[in-house]
């Protein structure tokens, strides 16, 4: 470990850092705008300067960009030196001289990168007497507001948009004095992590369009730590509420998950929770007066629980402690999984793998470190967008390691590596059914039916351990991309498979199994990612219960007395709506607990309001099998609105004529949880336990200049209430509490005096840009082991279209597929319109062009479908975007027939 | 004694002093422009609120008595949606006044504020508001600030550039 001299005083430093993340992670408040840790440095904005000294002999030093300068043991340098401190506040006083006067109506302001910097170098009078420089802004989209005014000059937005995000859409404009940062001409950003630019941008330049809807400063937002309820990866976030609406969804650092950022689809689909369309009221149905109140619905659940069998169906999105309630409820037999069957049969091969733990499934951030990918079947973009930012990292950062190695320049020298890298890239094998924007910067890619493309994995497999079987008529060209990808998995240090369920297909599990165990057989440290369709699918597949088509031939065994509960589940968007249907036919009473109305709720007997993840605590468990704690943000008004598991505890209640031996606390359940279930051992150690205290005291969830406490409420009566009480987490709804580092998984908000804005982040960090302090927040459930592989060898046999019929697939779309974030109308902006795709060939020998109306017959339906011919589609297989709004399930997977209406 | 007597001799010499005392309410006391008196949200001088909505009062206040709520028109102008001062809190200390970049808040040398109950001391935006611009007049932000929010246009506010063609390479 080098040590480096700041301002006379000795420090130990990590080597291979540039002197101003040293100084960071020391805890060294030194001033900077171009670098960033994820993305390095390029010594643009030169507000990191700092006195580097020859020896100690040196007295007059020279100044020098802290960020581009690596440590060397033994170096000299001053943070304080007067000349380096006159540089910095110069270079503030240059970049303000065009700054508007704006940050009153600035929605940077109080989290602003800017401000915080110009107040610590100490530039706080302006001698500048002439004209400002003004630019015009663009409309960039419903997501994200332009105001380029506000701009320094830092190059951050185009060096994450570009650079590191692979945008095409926005760039660096003009020349000199007047560059500008947009789009050619107005228009919706295009890339998917438009909206880290919201964070990325030390300035108000590119601000949060939902947010300006209901704006709220930093400083006055209710916050809690919670997760991301929009696809398995499970991405940190803060959620932050004013007035009993949720108002903004930021980044929460995870070194391990999401790192720096997230997607649009995260930061943007938040607003389901303040929709007009919450269930806000428990109805009992068919009744005089169907509202009712905590108290009737109860006496009224009694008549419905207790005579009657009961059926459990659980839900994917809902969390850890509400499924395992509604389990103990009505009992493992009974508790079924509301996913289709095809479904849970393969998250069950996904679970079986992880839980027999001779691969390894590597984190996010392992992704981002891995030399080679290779991504068998799954359209990551759509799907788990932030695991697609990090295989591009991985790609990118590939191609740097190949030059760092072999000449001496650091891997923060961002500009440099650029420079030399050029266009080499990484190794990345895109195999997918549609291209896919990752295919740029793949080596390889291949377009196939799912069952091919698991034969080219089998094919993958065969070549790096021969005992393997063969694939049988593998043709030609299937064979030499097995080749090419094969050789550069095994030329790989840490590579990389990555498979998931869009396809709903066994094979290719079973596929990218074979080839990451035969990596490991071959003594790699082989990574082995899925992704699975919602936040907590893995916690429910965890559970091994029955799938839902298991219920729906259970059910008409069972007696005419069933009351069946729902949990948080919409089975009408994943399950076609006959088997549905039919279901409901058979039960004496339905229940449904869920947040939002819709067609399921629609057929409740009882319906009783959830809270979200916004308005509750709950564990989650990402694709990686990491649990992961969502804290309430707030506690809703709406007192009827309670978390599924406390309904489902007082409804068990009812049933237990002793009244005690229900879980009162979140970690009760998750230990009982634990103790029947040893697949989920060390989920309870997830957060720290309700009544953990820092020296007697809470974590506010409130900032220290939270305002209006004494008004807020004061129109309604003029004495204030008492604070609300959360018995539930160790957070408090105050601005009193423990004000130093929280234990990670309970930090509320990134804040650090003299730091307002998220990068604040840093004085959480180990180092920068390393872990969080005390680890990351998240308990990894499955962990390897040394068992040995178990190789599928059930290759499936080559898709063969067939005359006259199609394979009925899903296509995900990152904007429209999801069932939540539709509910901002920015997103829902985004969402295709209904569609149906067969290939170029299909929709010529069908005779059908583009817009054709194609009926499509499914489950005894039929659905009338604008045609839009895809010419990459491989032949026979026709795709129908999945979880739009108001589409319905269809059976994936089965073969159906179509007729066609030309209109 | 002597203190006695000294005391004695005050009180005497005050009886021809001029009276301290006023007979409030008929007669009322002078009061200064400077005075922290009642709190009133001010407007601009082409006649729209002045208020911007930035927050800045709130987090100032030490009792925490301010809340509102930003809005803005189509133009883009920021408003308070709601603006609310719980005058039962409020200390009269003048930082939300001190705070405030638009000089929209103001406190007036108006102390008659006593009510019976003590809810009607909760004053709303029409409360507050006052058709005037009070200690400031002429200024309104939105000709100093860089942002077109339908007062001015860009490059139109004070020592402002017209705005750059962002097409054009010259120098
Ligand atoms: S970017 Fe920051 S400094 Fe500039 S106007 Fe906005 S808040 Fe103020
Ligand atoms: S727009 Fe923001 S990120 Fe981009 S150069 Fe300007 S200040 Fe930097
Ligand atoms: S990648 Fe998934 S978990 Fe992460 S922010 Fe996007 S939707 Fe949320
Ligand atoms: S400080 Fe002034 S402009 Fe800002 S919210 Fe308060 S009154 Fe309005
Ligand atoms: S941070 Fe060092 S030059 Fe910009």
């Amino acid at each position: 470990m080098p040590t480096i001299y700041i301002d006379n005083k000795p420090f130990d430093v990590k080597a291979g850092k540039n002197l101003l993340e040293a100084c960071l992670s020391l805890g060294i408040d030194l001033p900077y705008f171009c670098w960033h840790p994820a993305m390095g440095s390029v010594g643009a904005c030169r507000q990191c300067a700092i006195k580097v000294f020859k020896d100690e002999e040196d007295t007059r030093g020279r100044l020098v960009m802290s960020c581009m300068e690596g440590v060397k043991d033994g170096m000299r340098i001053s943070v304080e030196d007067e000349t380096a401190k006159t540089f910095r506040s110069q270079v503030v006083a240059w970049l303000m001289t065009n700054h508007p006067h704006d940050c009153p109506v600035c929605d940077e302001g109080g989290c602003c990168h800017l401000q915080d910097m110009t107040v610590m170098s100490g530039h706080n009078y302006r001698h500048y007497h002439f004209k400002k420089r003004t630019y015009p802004n663009q409309y960039l989209g419903p997501l994200i507001n332009h105001e380029m005014n506000r701009c320094i000059q830092c190059y951050r937005c185009v060096r994450f948009y570009h650079d590191y995000a692979g945008g095409k859409d926005l760039n660096v404009f003009a020349a000199h004095n007047h560059v500008y940062f947009g789009r050619e001409k107005d228009g919706v950003l295009e890339s998917p992590f438009s909206g880290n630019l919201v964070e990325v941008c030390p300035t108000g330049v590119f601000t949060d369009k939902t947010l300006k809807e209901h704006y709220t400063r930093k400083w006055d937002l209710t916050n809690a730590p919670s997760v991301c309820q929009h696809c398995s990866l499970g991405c940190n976030t803060i959620a932050g509420e004013r007035y009993g609406q949720l108002r903004n969804v930021v980044n929460r650092y995870n070194h391990e998950v999401n790192g720096y950022f997230l997607c649009d689809k995260g930061r943007f689909g938040y607003e389901f929770v303040n929709s007009e369309n919450r269930i806000t009221q428990p109805l009992i149905r068919n009744q005089a007066i169907e509202a009712a109140g905590h108290d009737t619905v109860l006496q009224y659940m009694r008549t419905l629980v207790s005579g009657h069998t009961l059926i459990g169906i659980g839900s994917p999105r809902a969390s850890l402690e509400s499924n395992y309630a509604l389990m103990e409820l009505v009992g493992k037999e009974n508790f079924y999984q509301g996913v289709p069957d095809d479904l849970v049969y393969v998250e069950q091969k996904i679970v079986d793998i992880l839980q027999a733990g001779c691969i390894h499934t590597p984190s996010l951030h392992e992704i981002e470190q891995a030399d080679a990918v290779l991504v068998l079947g799954e359209d990551i973009w759509n799907t788990a967008p932030i695991m697609a930012l990090a295989v591009r990292q991985s790609v990118m950062k590939t191609a740097a390691t190949h030059t760092t190695e072999q000449l001496p320049i650091p891997t923060w020298h961002d500009a440099a590596i650029k420079e030399l890298v050029q266009d080499d890239k990484g190794f990345l094998a895109n195999v997918t059914m549609l291209p896919s924007p990752l295919d740029e910067i793949s080596s390889a890619t291949m377009k196939a039916a799912p069952d091919d493309m698991a034969r080219l994995g089998f094919a993958i497999a065969h070549i790096l351990n021969p005992s393997l079987p063969e694939v049988p008529h593998a043709g030609e060209e299937l064979l030499a991309k097995a080749a090419d990808i094969s050789k550069a998995l095994q030329e790989a240090k840490h590579p990389v498979i990555i498979a998931g369920t869009s396809c709903w297909n066994n094979a290719l599990i079973r596929a990218a199994f074979d080839i990451a165990a035969a990596l490991h057989i071959n003594e790699k440290k082989a990574g082995l990612a899925f992704v699975m369709q919602d936040c907590n699918s893995m916690g429910l597949a965890m559970m091994r219960a029955s799938s839902f088509d298991r219920a729906v031939a259970n059910i008409q065994r069972a007696a005419n007395n069933v009351t069946a509960i729902i949990l948080e589940n919409d089975l009408y968007r994943s399950i076609p709506a006959a088997k549905v249907d039919a279901f409901f036919s058979k039960c004496k009473h339905i229940v449904v607990l869920d947040t939002l109305h819709n067609r399921t709720t629609e057929k409740a007997h009882v319906l009783i309001p959830a809270a979200t993840f916004a308005e509750a605590d709950g564990t989650f468990v990402n694709n990686e099998a990491r649990a992961q704690r969502s804290s309430q943000v707030f506690m809703p008004a709406n007192s009827e609105i309670r978390e599924s598991f406390k309904w489902l505890a007082d409804v068990k209640a009812l049933l237990n004529t002793v009244s005690n031996g229900h879980a009162k606390h979140m970690e009760d359940l998750l230990v009982a949880l634990e103790n029947k279930y040893p697949q989920f051992a060390g989920v309870s150690r997830v957060a720290p336990p309700h009544d953990f205290r820092i020296h007697g005291a809470r974590i506010p969830r409130e900032s220290h200049r939270y305002s209006g406490r004494t008004a807020m409420l004061a129109n309604m009566t003029v004495s204030e209430p008492k604070p609300l009480q959360d018995d539930d987490s160790s957070l408090s709804y105050t601005m009193e509490g423990y004000r130093g580092l929280p234990p990670s998984p309970l930090i509320p908000f990134f804040w650090a005096p003299g730091w307002n804005s998220g990068q604040s982040v840093t004085k959480y960090q180990e180092e920068a840009g390393g872990a969080l302090k005390g680890g990351d927040p998240g308990v990894r459930l499955f962990e390897q082991t040394t068992t040995p592989p178990v190789f599928s060898k059930d290759i499936p046999d080559a898709f063969t279209p067939r005359v006259g019929k199609w394979m009925l697939l899903p296509q995900y779309h990152l904007f429209g597929s999801g069932e939540l974030s539709v509910y901002t109308k920015g997103i829902a902006s985004q969402s295709p319109e209904p569609y149906v795709s067969l290939s170029k060939r299909d929709a010529e020998q069908a005779q059908l062009k583009n817009g054709d109306t194609v009926s499509v017959k499914s489950d005894g339906k039929t659905y009338a479908l604008p045609l839009s011919i895809n010419e990459s589609l491989p032949d026979g297989i026709m795709l129908v975007p999945a979880g739009l709004t108001g589409m319905e399930a269809l059976s994936w997977g089965a073969w159906i027939n179509h007729s066609t209406v030309t209109v | 004694m002597i203190s006695h007597l000294r005391t004695m001799w005050l009180v005497f010499r005050h009886l021809f002093m001029k009276k301290a005392t006023i007979q409030y309410p008929e007669e009322k006391v002078p009061l200064y422009p400077r005075w922290r008196g009642r709190i009133v949200l001010t407007k601009d001088p082409d006649g729209g609120e002045r208020c911007v909505g930035c927050y800045l009062c709130a987090a100032a206040c030490p009792v925490d008595c301010i809340a509102l709520q930003a809005t803005e028109n189509e133009e883009g102008r920021r408003y308070p949606e709601f603006f609310r001062i719980n005058f039962s809190r409020c200390i009269f200390c003048g930082y939300c006044e001190e705070a405030c970049p638009t000089y929209a808040i103001q406190l007036i040398p108006d102390f008659e504020m006593a009510e019976y109950k003590r809810q009607d001391l909760v004053y709303e935006k029409e409360d507050l508001l006052i058709n005037s611009e009070g200690k400031y007049p002429g200024y309104n932000f939105y000709n100093v600030a860089g942002l077109d929010a339908g007062v001015k246009e860009k490059g139109k506010g004070k020592d402002e550039e017209t705005p750059v063609d962002i097409k054009s390479l010259l120098p």
